[in-house]
């Protein structure tokens, strides 16, 4: 485990600082939201493209620059900083690496070189109950003559409102709870069959319910081997929580920053409000936070880049801690500005908001607790 | 010292396996014993005697404290060789052979602070656990605010005469010698304070044992009255004292977190998961059947692998030159709440097996789980309290102001 960054990697750390500071201030996401965009932002992908951060976890000879997940993280935490909307996490996270790990090379030629180019937008489409539980899939694929006819439902998609490709994670054997069984399906959003509700989500980034209703999809759409993609699904989950947790540490970070200024400047009874000690407790207890939970995000990053054996654990740590800590940091936040916090005009809003869908992405704090400790046979 | 050729090193690491393999006695290779441990000094009795040849011929060595200097009987060894040593001896399980505040605390002290002659006096017999030392640092009046410290310290010409009250001694009754914090310039505070050592046999020291809500005496108070200490005895400059406290409580603080916590418990005693399975019980799936304390027992294991990791990117970074104050700032009060709440769960796991103090009616690691519980009660308070670290954190870290 590695905790220093290479100089490739500090270099990209600091071009994407200087980018989200630039480029994707919170302004831009608050601009979205006002002109109902619903976290669809074309010029913004073009750009992120245009830097090669699609392209981070794919090779190179699929168009990719192949810098690997602490590279990834260090993208992630600064457009957590802002909290950008952009497709990173699903398409470059998770629908690159699916792609990469399970695909075909025809697949792979197919549809990698197109996700580093920014053309298109990819979704994994997986959970159908209001909480994460990647097994709880009733999806059905039942085979035909030529492939598979999918029926079933998927809730609250992140960028589903956008994406070009699904990956739908369907059930070809078995029942809602087992892994063997769980197949993935290459599915375009014109298919017919396939409808999709675009969601208003409260942290303006969007996202849709999706409904499959006998999409026939023909064997070449069949990603990796049918009833056998747990594994392979599990990984990329992993990689997905461990990049979602970098992004929480940004949005946390971010806003502990936006506090910390605060008080250093607001003044009542005639003094700083971070004068007051019962501030600056709090204020170091978030800082203590924050610092161990940089510490985990670190630690998995770099594990899935040295492919160690115990990414799972370190993924759930990562997620688990990324959650306490964001949920304490936004709450904090409006708490310590006051009535300032609770308007809208102010940032503080945004930041709780945007924290809440983090959280319950990929698995809340309980659910990595849990695994966490089934994972140490606890 | 140069940069070492892998091959050096591995020649160096065959060096320091034979000769492990030659003079570690095979008692030494066993799980330290609670009641076998070496603090030296001229109180020692070495319980198991094979500890007695193994501190010698470490001490003899220099690899007591293998990174100090040569000429003051330190090891000489630079920090890959050093790092080389400490994996051989893991490697063989060998016990360490000197717990000491000379090596953790007043050691690295002295060595940025004194002169040649108090080096060279002092720190050969640290390095062979000849001398076993005590800090003087708090006092009844002053804890938290330890720069308000009272202990008068005069100058009568050919000596210092001291008059005051220490507090919170480790081990005084067990140690041979004292540095203390002593007040020189009353008008001022910090800048009126120094930086002492002397010999606690000398006339007018006197300490007492403190009993502690675990039924320990491991610290005492001590009397100072009418002591005349040689005035060669003063560490660094008269009234520049606290800058020599300051760097040695930065010792103290990273040896508590790197796990040097009373209330860690000792040998035999097992994880709170481990006592949760055994008197709570698990359910059909090998779950701990009460929910809630898995999942607090969940939180406080995923607490001490933040910790672990955090410390290990501290190291990490220092390593590769990079500023790590900011994370090393937290490890005292996080490693404080990490032992305690350790200890709470193991307590809480046993039941009423936990609430035993004496006599046969417990198990033997169940009566030292509950006094490590109660010894870590201190862990916050020991070695500047939580709100001070907190404050710390919050002035020297995150620039938040002093109230006005």
């Amino acid at each position: 485990m590695s905790f220093v960054l290479s100089e490739d990697q500090q270099m990209l750390r600091d071009t994407a600082e200087a980018f989200a500071r630039d480029e994707f201030a919170v302004s831009r996401l608050r601009g979205l939201r006002d002109a109902g965009a619903n976290g669809v932002d074309a010029e913004a992908r073009e750009k992120l493209a245009e830097l090669g951060f699609f392209g981070v976890l794919i090779p190179e000879a699929h168009g990719g620059v192949d810098m690997g997940m602490v590279s990834m993280g260090q993208i992630m935490e600064m457009q957590g900083r802002t909290i950008a909307a952009t497709p990173v996490l699903q398409t470059a996270v998770l629908g690159a690496s699916l792609i990469n790990m399970a695909g075909s090379e025809v697949q792979k030629s197919d549809w990698l070189p197109k996700i580093a180019s920014g053309e298109i937008t990819v979704a994994l489409a997986l959970d159908e109950g209001t909480h994460h539980a990647p097994l709880n899939v009733a999806t059905e694929a039942e085979k035909n003559g030529q492939g598979y006819t999918l029926n079933g439902a998927k809730r609250f998609v992140t960028d589903g409102q956008h994406a070009d490709l699904f990956i739908v994670v369907a059930r070809t054997f078995g029942e809602a709870g087992q892994s063997h069984g769980l197949s993935l399906f290459l599915v375009p959003r014109e298919t017919d069959g396939l409808s999709v509700q675009i969601l208003n989500t409260v942290d303006s980034h969007g996202a849709a319910h999706l409904s499959l209703d006998d999409v026939s999809v023909g064997e070449a759409h069949v990603l990796g081997a049918a009833d056998t993609a747990w594994e392979t699904l599990e990984r990329a989950l992993d990689m997905g929580r461990i990049a979602l947790a970098a992004e929480m540490l940004g949005t946390a970070q971010a806003a502990f920053e936006m506090t910390l200024d605060y008080l250093q400047t607001r003044k009542q009874f005639g003094q700083l409000i971070g004068s007051f000690q019962a501030l600056q407790h709090r204020a170091a207890k978030m800082f203590t936070d924050l610092e161990m939970t940089r510490s985990c995000i670190a630690g998995a990053l770099s594990a899935v880049d040295e492919n160690r054996n115990d990414i799972a654990e370190l993924a759930s740590l990562a997620k688990a801690r990324a959650c306490e800590t964001l949920h304490l940091v936004s709450n904090e936040t409006v708490q310590m500005h006051g009535g300032i916090g609770m308007t809208d005009d102010h940032d503080s809003g945004l930041y709780l908001k945007r924290a809440r869908v983090q959280e319950a992405l990929l698995g809340g704090a309980t659910y990595h607790r849990d695994r966490y400790a089934k994972l140490n046979g606890f | 010292m140069a940069f070492d050729a892998p091959s050096e090193l591995e020649s160096f690491r065959t060096e320091v396996r034979d000769w492990l393999e030659a003079n570690c006695p095979e008692a030494m290779r066993t799980p330290l014993k609670d009641d076998e441990v070496v603090w030296g000094g001229s109180r020692e009795t070495f319980k198991n005697p094979d500890s007695k040849v193994w501190l010698e011929r470490m001490g003899e060595k220099g690899w007591t404290a293998p990174e100090w200097p040569t000429e003051y009987g330190g090891g000489g060894l630079n920090r890959a060789q050093a790092k080389i040593l400490q994996q051989e001896m893991k490697r063989i399980k060998a016990r360490p052979p000197l717990f000491s505040f000379g090596l953790w605390m007043f050691g690295p002290a002295l060595l940025e602070f004194g002169n040649e002659e108090q080096k060279k006096r002092f720190i050969p017999d640290i390095v062979k656990g000849k001398t076993r030392w005590c800090q003087g640092y708090s006092e009844p009046g002053a804890g938290s605010d330890l720069a308000g410290l009272q202990t008068k310290c005069e100058d009568k010409g050919d000596h210092w005469l001291i008059n005051g009250q220490k507090v919170w001694t480790s081990y005084a009754d067990q140690a041979d010698w004292i540095f203390c914090l002593v007040r020189t310039d009353s008008s001022v505070k910090h800048e009126g304070i120094s930086f002492l050592v002397f010999d606690m046999a000398t006339p007018g020291v006197e300490a007492r044992p403190i009993k502690l809500i675990s039924g320990s005496s491991p610290f005492c108070e001590t009397f100072f009255s009418d002591v005349k200490v040689p005035k060669d005895q003063l560490v660094g400059k008269l009234n520049g004292g606290w800058t020599i406290a300051k760097r040695l409580l930065q010792f103290e603080r990273s040896s508590i977190s790197a796990g040097g916590f009373g209330g860690t418990g000792g040998s035999g005693i097992l994880t709170p998961q481990e006592y949760a399975k055994q008197h709570v019980g698990v359910d059909e799936t090998g779950r701990v059947a009460d929910g809630d304390l898995r999942a607090r027992m969940t939180d406080h294991m995923m607490f001490a692998k933040a910790f672990g990791m955090t410390v290990q990117r501290s190291t990490e970074q220092a390593k590769a030159g990079q500023e790590v104050g900011h994370t090393a700032s937290i490890l005292k009060y996080a490693a404080a709440k990490m032992n305690q709440d350790k200890c709470e769960l193991i307590v809480e796991a046993l039941g009423t097996e936990g609430l035993g103090w004496s006599g046969d009616g417990f198990a033997d690691d169940a009566k030292k789980a509950t006094r490590g519980w109660l010894r870590s009660k201190g862990n916050s308070i020991e070695g500047g309290t939580s709100e001070v670290n907190l404050n710390v954190i919050a002035k020297r870290v995150l620039g938040l102001r002093e109230h006005q």
